[in-house]
């Protein structure tokens, strides 16, 4: 009996665990200090002020606390937070100016090959990569805000940095002014989440060698290039927005190499061009919308066994166009709002299958300032006589079963 | 001069042509944006309507009107009226009512469902578009006493620039697309009024596909402001040039 006592006793001290506080006008007034007194499973709370002490390193299980938003300032010079322990919480700092090395890549918020990490409630602002977790796994980043100020690729970092991780998840960041919003580069069984990602340098998301993730619900909306999802496989893109990527080339969804994967629910609205596809295998594209972008989707004679069903199609100068004439994609039950055909047998899909490929988008493909032409009488009557007798583009490019009416989505 | 406008004006009032006119661009619009909730396609309807429709109601319209008002025109010229008053206020009398035709008929159901950039550039363009037809007009009618003549060239330059001379640079694109032609594109739109009139919408309903790399060299010369107004005045230009040569040509002619 005595003994289960003891050893209760044992374990009870082991769970007790300080609270050291940081703060203008507390005992310890350094940062550095408080995490050198700490022990493993100690909280370190910082009370609000401005700590301008360079790099600082967490090698020691703690909590790390902001009270009220203290300001840890990396005066253009060193990486301000770098976490080298398993199991660390950052919770509510602001994290201001990290310094810029292209060698070193210094960060706001950095994670050296380290688990169960949890990254939370933070304000990034000005950094040259905002959080950065380097071959960690099971880490959490959640509800942090990253700004920057990037005006070219080369001058500014990532957003959101992950490598070379495994069961990450990205919850509820806002990220704007960043080369990437959030980058991902062999990162396995992750969750993006609910992030909202405008107006970075390059790419909202960046994705590249990275199996088995989800994206759902994020917002990526005015970013230089839109997304890119490249070389990758198994990856579920749900209920995403993809807003207003306008430019030379940039695409509201660029998939390179990518397959078995589905992308359903999500809505594209004002790109240059909604997704465009290259090499793509095994892909579901099924209830999303295309609305008001110059091209609805490009899908390039490289991309074999995609399906494409059930989406809407509103408003976009042109739905679908392809660089080939070898058709390997399946077209089904999708809303064309330029379809002309009709339904006489009233079941809500058209009598006549419609040919999504228009003439002029055939055209453009070869001759960009055919562009030039556009809605103008005689494009009109070519595409009007192309639809009814395809000639130059191939005539199984074809949805067999249009629907009357666009889908509830 | 303003009495002389008036009676044109009243005159074509009375002729009913530009009543149906009015009446048919009504129905039109209204109907096309009536049709569904977006106002996508009714946009597309008033856009060929701009560019099929009003260049060849106004061209054959003020051609006729000028050819059969001739003597009407030899009895002011026995006033004691300048010649180029009499020719101003004539044009001046003919603009405002097909102007006003595409304003009532197609203006205000484009005001209503669609009072944004895109509305309101087809509202201008639509009736600088009508002045540019006038003006031709006056030009064809002028170049020869032979009214079947007259309203055989008047036919002529519609079909040209509403055909073909979009398919000649449909042409020349293709036979010189191994050249770097985009530039010399641009400059040879401003040769036509209805390319002119056709690209300053798209650039506004089709912005998405205007800014990609294809539209970029577009866009960068009709997207800017100092673009916007060269391919205004361009517009304009095509009404007074055809207009000033009628002029001149009234002013001299022997009747």
């Amino acid at each position: 009996m005595k003994i289960v006592l003891y050893i209760c006793l044992f374990f009870s001290s082991l769970l007790h665990a300080n609270v050291i506080e940081v703060g203008h006008n507390k005992p310890i007034k350094s940062i550095k200090k408080a995490i050198a007194l700490a022990k493993a499973g100690d909280t370190v709370m910082v009370y609000k002020g401005l700590y301008k002490e360079g790099n600082i390193i967490i090698n020691k299980r703690i909590v790390f606390l902001g009270k009220n938003v203290p300001v840890l300032d990396g005066q253009k010079k060193y990486e301000v937070l770098s976490i080298k322990a398993d199991s660390v919480v950052v919770d509510g700092f602001k994290v201001i100016k990290s310094g810029y090395a292209t060698l070193e890549d210094p960060c706001g918020i950095k994670v050296y090959n380290k688990n169960y990490v949890v990254i939370q409630n933070n304000v990034l602002d000005d950094n040259f990569f905002g959080i950065y977790i380097q071959n960690g796994s099971h880490c959490i980043i959640k509800n942090n805000r990253l700004t920057a100020y990037g005006k070219e690729e080369q001058s500014i970092g990532n957003g959101i940095h992950c490598w070379k991780s495994d069961s990450l998840q990205i919850i509820g960041n806002t990220i704007s002014g960043h080369r990437d919003g959030i980058y991902f580069e062999f990162v396995t069984n992750s969750v993006i989440w609910r992030n909202i990602s405008t107006r970075n340098v390059r790419y909202g998301l960046h994705f590249m060698f990275s199996n088995d993730d989800a994206y759902i619900s994020n917002i990526f909306k005015n970013n230089g290039a839109g997304v890119a999802v490249m070389f990758t496989k198994n990856v579920k893109m749900f209920n995403n927005f993809f807003e207003e990527n306008w430019g030379d080339a940039a695409y509201g969804l660029f998939l390179k190499e990518i397959s078995d994967s589905y992308i359903i629910g999500n809505k594209f609205s004002k790109n240059t061009s909604g997704i465009h596809m290259e090499g793509t295998n095994r892909i579901q594209v099924e209830k999303n919308v295309f609305k008001a972008n110059g091209w609805g989707m490009k899908i390039l004679a490289s991309c074999s066994d995609n399906v494409i069903k059930n989406n809407n199609f509103l408003g976009n100068t042109f739905d679908i166009s392809t660089n080939g004439s070898l058709v390997l994609n399946t077209f089904n039950n999708n809303y064309w709002d330029k379809y002309e055909g009709y339904d006489l047998d009233k079941n809500g899909v058209g009598d006549v299958p419609f040919h999504p490929l228009s003439l002029f988008a055939v055209l453009t493909e070869r001759n960009p300032s055919a562009m030039l032409l556009f809605r103008s009488f005689m494009i009109t009557l070519l595409d009007k006589s192309e639809r009814i007798l395809p000639s130059i583009t191939p005539d199984n490019f074809v949805d067999n079963s249009p629907l009357m009416h666009s889908l509830p989505l | 001069m303003n009495r002389i406008i008036r009676i044109i004006f009243l005159d074509i009032l009375k002729n009913k042509i530009v009543l149906a006119y009015t009446i048919i661009l009504g129905i039109l619009s209204w109907s096309s944006f009536g049709l569904e909730d977006n106002s996508a396609k009714g946009l597309l309807t008033i856009l060929s309507i701009i560019l099929f429709t009003v260049p060849l109601v106004s061209i054959l319209f003020a051609t006729i009107y000028l050819y059969n008002s001739s003597e009407f025109i030899e009895l002011l010229l026995s006033q004691p009226i300048k010649r180029k008053k009499i020719w101003l206020s004539l044009f001046l009398g003919l603009s405002l009512s097909m102007v006003l035709a595409f304003f009532i008929g197609a203006g205000i159901p484009l005001l209503v469902y669609a009072p944004d950039s895109v509305g309101i550039m087809m509202l201008i363009v639509g009736c600088l578009i009508s002045l540019v037809f006038v003006a031709l007009a006056f030009l064809s009618s002028i170049l020869t006493r032979d009214k079947s003549k007259g309203i055989g060239i008047a036919i002529m330059s519609w079909l040209y620039f509403a055909l073909l001379f979009d398919g000649i640079v449909l042409f020349l694109l293709f036979q010189f697309s191994d050249y770097p032609i985009e530039k010399a594109m641009v400059a040879v739109t401003a040769l036509s009024p209805i390319d002119l009139a056709r690209i300053q919408i798209l650039l506004q309903l089709d912005a998405s596909a205007m800014m990609g790399y294809t539209g970029a060299i577009f866009k960068d010369f009709f997207g800017t402001s100092l673009g916007l107004l060269i391919s205004f005045l361009l517009l304009c230009l095509w009404v007074v040039v055809p207009f000033f040569i009628s002029l001149i040509k009234f002013k001299n002619k022997d009747l």
